[in-house]
């Protein structure tokens, strides 16, 4: 199954705090130790929220709010995907993991949601699509 | 926590360190079967230790280091192996008072070497390709007896024996279960990378009522690909073979049909291709070219995979550089279906005249009985307009095939060229 790891923000990381050598260099071994279990798919640090930017949603009106974002818990300060057994390899690769940030933080595991997890929901609207896209195809 | 949670904890934290633990064990003992049996001896031992002591800073060193004092104890007791024991005794003896200090140490140096041990040992040619595959899976995937046969679509004492025998093959073979360096390397090379291909294309392989052990199979053999390309990042065919499983395994969700049957490239939604697993397996190639590895026969294949997977519409497929990659392909990998592709890929890029050309080449000996080489006849004659050649080629493929849907399809195309 496929995860997203979320590093959370904390104030430090969202006053921009530059992660110490250390830090940089347990970071750096723990993901080649990912890359060579094979569980690592992707990942990266965001900067913080106030070089972002949020765009609402309602009805047909869009508005761009920018940041930086209140919520700061709520707030991900970096992610991977990674290509796991199960939730519990999961979480025991993110036990692992040095802590990401000089104060207390947490990591959140999340999911990915699979094609399957759709099941009978997708299969009718899909098999539609694809019946009219068979009439537009030459016979082959 | 309760203390099955902890149970649970412990024993993923043993799944994650086991092929590292098994690798130096097997290295140590020259004996796979051992270093297995020593390593669950180390987990019953975790099981019973962590829960009260809490689970050591670095779990891998704790495991090896209480695996390797069983290891001495075993030898000691049956005494055969007087020189080894010697040899590990003193080891242990010069790390000092504190061993788990002194291994974690060396287990941080050669971790990669225990794991690409293993990998090499599992898929040794001494052993036949469906017990490296069986044993690859066993050894390194951590996949159970049951679970192999499951994916293998067969009983669980055919695997059960296949891995005995595979152990006691390699056990008498007298390896030396180190990784093979210099000449003897390319070749033990060219037999992992066929097995993790082999263990990917069983999983990518169509059976009726979709079994999930089968998707895990690509998957499994994927972490293998990434686990090799992590230990070995010289080496341009891992790249090219792992290139090659992720833009296959793009398509995965979206190769089968409603009706459960296998759809051609070019009918495919590829809005349900995954992006990730393109943009992953395209820099893998770009890795593999990068390392002059473009003329390997897996990077070959990857890049072949790499046209499709750049079309975002199947009108927008490159078929000119498919048509030249298979010509590539062909002086590698010299085979009658690379050449029927290639005729394919000619007739799509250049029109129907330039595959009838080349298939007049094909060697038709060699695929006498083979439906695909009619039925692509039949679309060529079809396309430049020769109906009656077209039908009769149509009705051969037909007659051909197994695939019940795929007769019927072949029929459809031989009935709509009248006559």
């Amino acid at each position: 199954m496929r995860v997203m790891v979320m590093v959370k923000a904390t104030k430090d990381s969202e006053a921009g705090a530059i992660p110490s050598a250390e830090l940089l260099e347990a970071m750096g071994k723990y993901n080649e130790e990912l890359i060579s279990a094979g569980v690592l798919l992707t990942g990266d640090g965001l900067k913080p929220s106030s070089a972002g930017k949020r765009v609402a949603f309602d009805g047909p009106n869009r508005s761009i709010i920018d940041g930086p974002f209140a919520e700061t818990r709520e707030l991900v300060a970096g992610f991977w995907l990674w290509e796991v057994k199960d939730m519990d390899e999961a979480v025991a690769w993110v036990k692992r993991c040095p802590n990401p940030m000089p104060g207390p933080s947490e990591i959140e595991i999340r999911p990915v949601v699979d094609a399957t997890d759709f099941g009978e929901e997708l299969a009718p609207e899909f098999g539609e699509r694809l019946d009219r896209l068979r009439e537009r195809l030459p016979e082959r | 926590m309760a203390a099955s949670d902890t149970h649970r904890a412990i024993e993923t934290v043993f799944r994650i360190e086991r092929v590292r633990l098994v690798g130096g064990l097997a290295r140590m003992m020259r004996d796979v079967d051992l270093a297995e049996e020593l390593a669950q001896d180390a987990l019953l031992a975790a099981l019973c230790e962590w829960p009260r002591a809490g689970v050591p800073h670095n779990p891998g060193a704790w495991l090896m280091a209480t695996a390797k004092r069983r290891a001495i104890d075993r030898l000691r007791r049956t005494a055969m192996l007087t020189r080894k024991h010697a040899e590990i005794g003193r080891d242990l003896a010069e790390d000092g008072a504190d061993p788990v200090a002194a291994l974690e140490a060396a287990l941080d140096d050669d971790v990669g070497d225990e794991v690409l041990s293993l990998i090499f040992t599992a898929c040794h040619p001494v052993l036949s390709p469906d017990a490296r595959a069986a044993l690859t899976l066993r050894l390194i995937g951590g996949l159970t007896t049951e679970e192999i046969a499951r994916a293998f679509l067969s009983s669980e004492t055919t695997i059960a024996q296949r891995i005995v025998r595979a152990k006691k093959t390699l056990r008498e073979a007298g390896l030396s279960y180190e990784v093979p360096r210099g000449r003897e390397r390319a070749e033990r090379l060219a037999s992992v990378l066929e097995v993790i291909y082999l263990i990917f294309n069983e999983g990518y392989a169509v059976t009726a009522g979709a079994d999930l052990t089968r998707p895990a199979l690509c998957m499994e053999a994927q972490r293998l690909g990434r686990i090799l390309a992590g230990l070995m990042p010289e080496e341009p065919e891992v790249f090219g073979l792992l290139a090659l499983m992720e833009l296959q395994a793009s398509r995965l969700a979206a190769r089968l049909g409603p009706d459960g049957m296998l759809l051609p490239l070019t009918e495919q939604n590829r809005a349900r291709w995954d992006q990730l697993l393109i943009r992953r397996g395209l820099a893998a190639l770009a890795r593999a070219e990068a390392l002059s590895g473009a003329r390997g026969p897996y990077a070959l294949q990857a890049a072949l995979a790499a046209c499709h997977a750049r079309a975002r519409r199947a009108e927008e497929t490159d078929w000119a550089r498919i048509a030249a990659l298979y010509g590539v392909l062909r002086e590698v990998m010299p085979s009658p279906v690379v050449d029927l592709n290639r005729a394919i890929a000619h007739s799509m890029a250049f029109g129907p005249e330039a595959g009838l050309a080349l298939l007049a080449a094909i060697d038709a000996d060699a695929l006498r009985n083979y439906a695909p080489l009619p039925a692509a006849r039949g679309d060529f004659l079809f396309r430049s307009g020769r109906l009656a050649e077209a039908k009769r080629a149509f009705e051969e493929a037909a007659a051909l095939t197994r695939n019940e849907r795929e007769r019927a399809f072949l029929l459809k195309r031989a009935a709509a060229c009248g006559g």
